[in-house]
């Protein structure tokens, strides 16, 4: 099946010199959702832009359902449902107003129940008379998010949906997406939190200095990087590692007072039942156990800095 | 054609102005009236008539045309800068709406509650004189005309103003005067042989003369010349539209 999102070569220069995109590639699959991660200034924004047609690309191509979204604008465009990061919202008109507007710039007939389930959706449905001022900023992004859905667009981008959101709102707008994702809608975000990337994403590519880095499914690439360590404390330090319990993985640490074993979580067995049935073979005292992550957080850093190398 | 989204841009423009339906109505009522207390009755006293027209009279088409095209000239400006201020232009731009279909929405509003407000002015005339109209459907053209050419003129303004202050300039600096120094209280007949000639040279001599005609069948310059004159403003200003929107002047990064 052709991808739904076809991004080729992509380039943007602002006139200031400076490049925001430098030949990016990327295909996005019908009815996935993916997650951009990348530092501030990376180019996720203008990637984002430049795909929804607020940016004008300077080289390259940017297919959308198989309209180029320079030429097929106004096609490409109709697919399309935009939560951008900031809050930006007529202040003086209602909430049901404000979305009732942004379905019409799409030209489409007036749908009032459609706009009812999308408003009690994200608990917007008692506030529908006040004045968008009046409301707090999280209720502004839930207004937001109904705008971008108030079309029913086969794609949706949220660029940093959870900034500064509180758990609430982000609870509600990962219900709003799971359903999304159960009626075939594509979803394209960008996100710093990466343990929500992890949660949510089909896969995740990583932007770095207008480059993507690198684009894998979630599961491979947390199957690929995704090591935790155990930390064993020893109630007295042990001066080098009997035999029995030499193995692979395990490393001897802080001269002896503390064990590390690192092991791959998807693994079949990851060993750590054998371990600890040796290390009380062996005799030796326990004061303390913890696991940690290498995350994605740690990947990502460490792509980043690969980078900048 | 995107009708939906010209509606719906329509529309949206035309709850702010009835939200501030009071502000909208009475002010221009009070002004103009006032422009007939100091102007009608005062000044009116003492010059009785011009070129055969009671002077109260005579001022009416002026009155007119000085609030039409300020009110034109304001609303369309200030309609489409607002967006760019608060930030919600990305949504104009990510619509399937093209630039076309953008400022007949936002020219189309603006225009529309200037003619509203011409109305209510002329409305408040007829109460503080007798007012004949001699060529009504001419009178309603020039009036719609010239509603939207000053209406494209403040789009272009709220596209290429970066701050409030930029926003006011052009209104205060030029449109203003302009209009004073267009034979609004006077004829032009009226000044000496060398400033006739520089009147010449201003554009809104020939919208007001052209609108006067209409109501009393006399004007300072032909009726053919003041026609040319509107429409060749319009196109101008259409033109100047389809470049910006051409280059994302101002618009689109």
């Amino acid at each position: 099946m052709a991808p739904i999102v076809s991004v080729r070569d992509l380039t943007k220069t602002y006139a200031g010199g400076f490049t925001a995109l430098d030949g990016v590639s990327l295909d996005i699959e019908e009815g996935e959702i993916i997650a951009l991660l990348g530092p501030n200034g990376a180019g996720k924004t203008t990637l984002i832009s430049t795909i929804c047609g607020i940016t004008m690309p300077t080289g390259g191509t940017v297919e959308v359902g198989g309209h180029d979204v320079v030429r097929d604008w106004r096609q490409a465009r109709d697919l399309i449902g935009l939560v951008p990061q900031e809050i930006a919202l007529e202040p003086f008109s209602t909430v049901w107003n404000n979305v009732r507007f942004t379905r019409g710039l799409f030209d489409r007939p007036r749908d009032d129940a459609h706009l009812e389930r999308l408003l009690r959706d994200l608990s917007l449905w008692e506030k529908r008379d006040a004045k968008v001022m009046e409301l707090s900023g999280g209720m502004k992004r839930r207004v937001l998010i109904a705008k971008a859905l108030s079309h029913g667009p086969r794609i949706l981008f949220l660029d940093e949906p959870t900034a500064g959101v509180d758990v609430e709102l982000r609870r509600d707008m990962w219900r709003v997406v799971e359903r999304l994702r159960g009626e075939g809608v594509t979803i394209i975000l960008t996100t710093h939190y990466i343990e929500e990337a992890e949660a949510i994403a089909d896969r995740i590519g990583v932007i770095s200095k207008g480059r993507i880095m690198l684009v894998e499914r979630t599961e491979d690439l947390m199957r690929r990087l995704g090591r935790k360590e155990l930390r064993i404390e020893l109630a007295e330090p042990v001066e080098a590692l009997p035999d029995t319990l030499r193995r692979e993985g395990l490393e001897r640490v802080d001269g002896g007072q503390a064990l590390v074993y690192t092991y791959d979580t998807h693994a079949e067995r990851t060993g750590i039942t054998a371990l600890l049935a040796d290390l009380q073979a062996a005799g030796l005292q326990l004061a303390d156990l913890s696991t940690s992550n290498s995350s994605l957080e740690e990947i990502f850093v460490g792509l980043v800095k690969e980078d900048a190398a | 054609m995107n009708f939906g989204a010209v509606s719906a841009i329509y529309r949206a423009e035309m709850a702010r102005f009835f939200r501030t339906l009071l502000q909208s109505f009475i002010s221009p009522v009070i002004s103009t009236s006032l422009y007939f207390v100091v102007f009608g009755s005062a000044i009116g006293g003492r010059i009785q008539e011009v070129e055969g027209i009671a002077y109260a009279a005579f001022i009416v088409p002026g009155l007119v045309m000085l609030s039409v095209m300020t009110q034109a000239t304001s609303n369309a400006s200030f309609a489409i800068y607002f967006p760019k201020f608060i930030g919600t232009m990305y949504e104009y731009l990510s619509a399937p709406i093209s630039f076309f279909e953008i400022t007949l929405g936002f020219v189309g509003a603006a225009a529309t509650k200037a003619l509203f407000i011409g109305l209510v002015i002329l409305a408040t005339a007829t109460l503080f004189v007798d007012l004949t109209i001699l060529h009504p459907v001419s009178m309603l053209a020039f009036l719609i005309l010239t509603c939207i050419s000053f209406s494209l003129l403040g789009f272009i303004i709220g596209i290429w103003a970066k701050n409030f202050e930029q926003l006011q300039l052009i209104p205060l600096l030029v449109i203003t005067p302009l209009v004073f120094l267009g034979g609004s209280f006077y004829s032009i007949s009226m000044l000496p042989p060398a400033w006739q000639v520089v009147t010449r040279f201003n554009p809104v001599v020939y919208l007001i003369s052209g609108f006067r005609w209409s109501f009393f069948g006399q004007a300072d310059v032909p009726i053919g010349v003041s026609l040319l004159a509107i429409s060749g403003f319009t196109a101008l200003c259409l033109g100047i539209i389809w470049l910006i929107f051409r280059t994302g002047w101002r618009i689109r990064s």
